[in-house]
């Protein structure tokens, strides 16, 4: 047996652009059991309710994340809207799918690009993040924002996408599916990639459903969950099917994300082609929401999980995000169990960690 | 100190701050927008940093970490708070656990706001940033001299 | 076209001394851990903790409503994942948890108010 130490990971590390603060206990270079310290972020923005009203909250929500934004926005106004008991038109479905698909890709570039960064491949980081870019210009085009970008409201949406910026969204797609396909093969082919990423880390399916983890980090272990399935938005009348590898190590954590980027184009083109060509954009909304809801959509990181309650003020009694980076830390701890050091900057992005949404 | 002036090393801190600014500020140091070409780079040690961008607002938890890193950072220094948030406290300022800006912490010299900031806003912050910066090094060299000949005029007398 | 599953979401108001019985029932039946969070309401806590399946999406939400003094069992013996939203719920509401296998005493988030959505929040505003 050697000799046992503690190593402290974070809270500013250079892999990381975020704080969260591990404490290893290592043996030699191996680590025996990590145990998270959590907090650097913790700004209490669920204990605004008592100052915000619903509607402000929805605000409030999408500072959740900055990457996830608009999908924070969504899962909120969702559940607020099954309080109501409205049907937003389904232009709004379309245009929030659109949206949310955006997002996703401009999440998925971002993670592969640290990925990249992460195990020393700097080129590879400044292209994802050069095609990230095309990304962003859409949202800007169709929102006015690069990252938050406040279109949501309860009852549908602000703003239209009109055809003509439809008509650019798409060729930026065909434009981005050729970059990714190039990008792909780097990803998949390359064999320092494969040696760095190959049996690092795995969860079996078991560890999975134990831990409850969610979202493509679930996925990479087999686990079908993708919650897109439950059919919000406009994901009823849109085709797909979710990505799943068995391996459960990093590359397949690698391999269910990049997918998810040609899975999101797709989703993308479908959505085109079948929105409404006009409709009303939002339903109004009248006096305030009195009763209950848990409201599920799946994040670019996984399932995020909106509770909330209210008695029919304007001020909610109580809302809850339960973000998907929250409920994959077991799993991440667990992980990092019988690993080497080295590989400790590598697991911790594997989740793709967004520290200010796991302690809001 | 002398030769270091025209590339200060920058530093990048995540106060409590959504993740927005913070990818704004790599999106700032990767290909489209790169502030390399400024002369500035992104390092992980403070001990080596020049510029410290502080996105977020303070929190009870983060507070001692931020005013650490302030104080690993040699002088001349220079604090750039990135985003609302860091300006003020933002969306967040009502928040049980959010005491404000980066200015409660640390003294800040140069505002950026924006929610999430722009890459163009966040360079015009580090072209200020550099512009102090290369003034009080200015200032720190003129003081050195002053000291040298104060020392020199010492010794002879 | 993919298939869609929406089952409804099911409530169970259950009583606090049945709550490690039935997160063993329902963790044994297949079900994961999702989440797990407390509501200051009237006076009282409202616990809800919440089971989903991978494979029917079936979300399963067991509610135990407690008076502020009571202390419930820590369910993370059975289920280690929740040890972090036990934590959350003691630190922020004040619920009286005993037995976390990993209990940060009040120290996950490290804040410097106590309970800041708890009871004393109500008694401030009065």
């Amino acid at each position: 047996m050697g000799k046992r130490s503690v190593i402290p990971f974070g809270p500013q590390h250079p892999v990381l652009p975020e704080p969260i603060h591990i404490d290893l206990v290592v043996e030699d270079e191996r680590v025996i059991e990590a145990i998270p310290s959590i907090g650097f972020i913790h700004r209490g923005l669920e204990g605004l309710v008592d100052k915000r009203d619903f509607n402000q909250m929805t605000y409030v929500v999408e500072r959740t994340c900055g990457i996830c934004s608009f999908q924070h926005g969504m899962g909120y106004c969702e559940a607020v809207e099954h309080i109501f008991g409205v049907d937003i038109p389904d232009r709004a479905k379309f245009l929030r799918t659109i949206w949310a698909e955006i997002g996703r890709m401009h999440s998925h570039l971002l993670w592969l690009g640290l990925l990249a960064d992460g195990f020393g491949f700097e080129n590879l980081f400044y292209q994802c993040w050069r095609v990230r870019e095309k990304v962003l210009d859409l949202q800007e085009m169709t929102s006015g924002g690069r990252l938050i970008f406040s279109v949501n409201k309860v009852g549908g949406v602000m703003k239209d996408i009109p055809a003509d910026m439809l008509k650019i969204i798409l060729t930026t797609m065909d434009e981005v599916e050729e970059e990714l396909k190039e990008m792909k093969k780097t990803f998949f082919n390359d064999y320092s990639v494969q040696s760095r990423l190959k049996g690092v880390g795995v969860l079996t399916k078991e560890q999975i459903n134990r831990l409850g983890a969610v979202g493509p980090f679930a996925r990479a272990s087999g686990v079908v969950s993708d919650m897109r399935t439950l059919g919000y938005a406009a994901y009823p009348m849109l085709d797909f099917e979710p990505i799943i590898s068995e391996d459960g190590d990093c590359y397949a954590r690698c391999y269910v994300r990049m997918q998810e980027l040609f899975q999101s184009i797709d989703l993308i083109r479908q959505a085109v082609a079948k929105i409404p060509a006009e409709g009303d954009l939002a339903v109004a909304i009248k006096g305030n929401p009195d009763g209950e809801y848990f409201m599920r959509v799946e994040q670019p990181r996984g399932e995020a999980f909106y509770y909330v309650k209210a008695n029919g003020k304007p001020n909610l009694q109580r809302m809850r995000v339960r973000t998907p980076t929250f409920a994959n830390v077991p799993g991440l701890c667990e992980m990092l169990k019988n690993t080497e050091l080295a590989d400790v900057g590598l697991l911790v992005l594997t989740i793709d960690p967004c520290i200010s949404c796991t302690e809001r | 100190m002398a030769n270091i002036t025209r590339s200060p090393w920058l530093l990048h801190y995540d106060g409590s701050s959504c993740n927005g600014c913070d990818i704004e500020v790599l999106a700032c140091l990767t290909p489209v927008y790169d502030a390399e070409r400024l002369g500035v780079m992104n390092t992980g040690d403070p001990m080596q940093a020049d510029i410290l961008l502080v996105t977020g607002g303070i929190n009870s938890q983060n507070q001692d970490t931020v005013k650490q890193l302030y104080d690993q950072m040699p002088r001349p220094k220079v604090v750039v708070a990135v985003g609302v948030c860091a300006c003020t406290g933002g969306v967040f300022k009502d928040c049980y656990n959010i005491l404000g800006g980066a200015d409660t912490t640390i003294p800040v010299d140069v505002y950026v706001p924006g929610c999430a900031a722009r890459p163009q806003a966040i360079m015009d912050g580090i072209i200020k940033a550099v512009g102090i910066f290369q003034q009080r090094s200015n200032e720190y060299k003129a003081q050195v001299k002053e000291k040298k000949k104060a020392a020199k005029k010492g010794a002879q007398n | 076209m993919g298939e869609i599953r929406n089952p409804e979401n099911i409530l169970e108001v259950i009583e606090a001394d049945d709550l490690l019985k039935r997160s063993l029932e329902l963790t044994k039946s297949g079900y994961r851990f999702s989440q797990a969070c407390a509501a200051f309401v009237d006076g009282k806590f409202e616990l809800s903790y919440s089971f989903s399946d991978y494979e029917t999406y079936q979300l399963h939400n067991l509610r135990v409503v407690i008076d502020p003094a009571t202390e419930i069992p820590s369910i993370t013996e059975i289920v280690p994942a929740a040890v972090f939203y036990e934590n959350e719920m003691k630190e922020l509401f004040g619920v009286k948890i005993k037995m976390i296998n990993l209990d940060y005493e009040n120290k996950l988030y490290r804040i410097r108010q106590e309970a800041p959505m708890g009871p004393q929040k109500t008694e401030e505003e009065n």
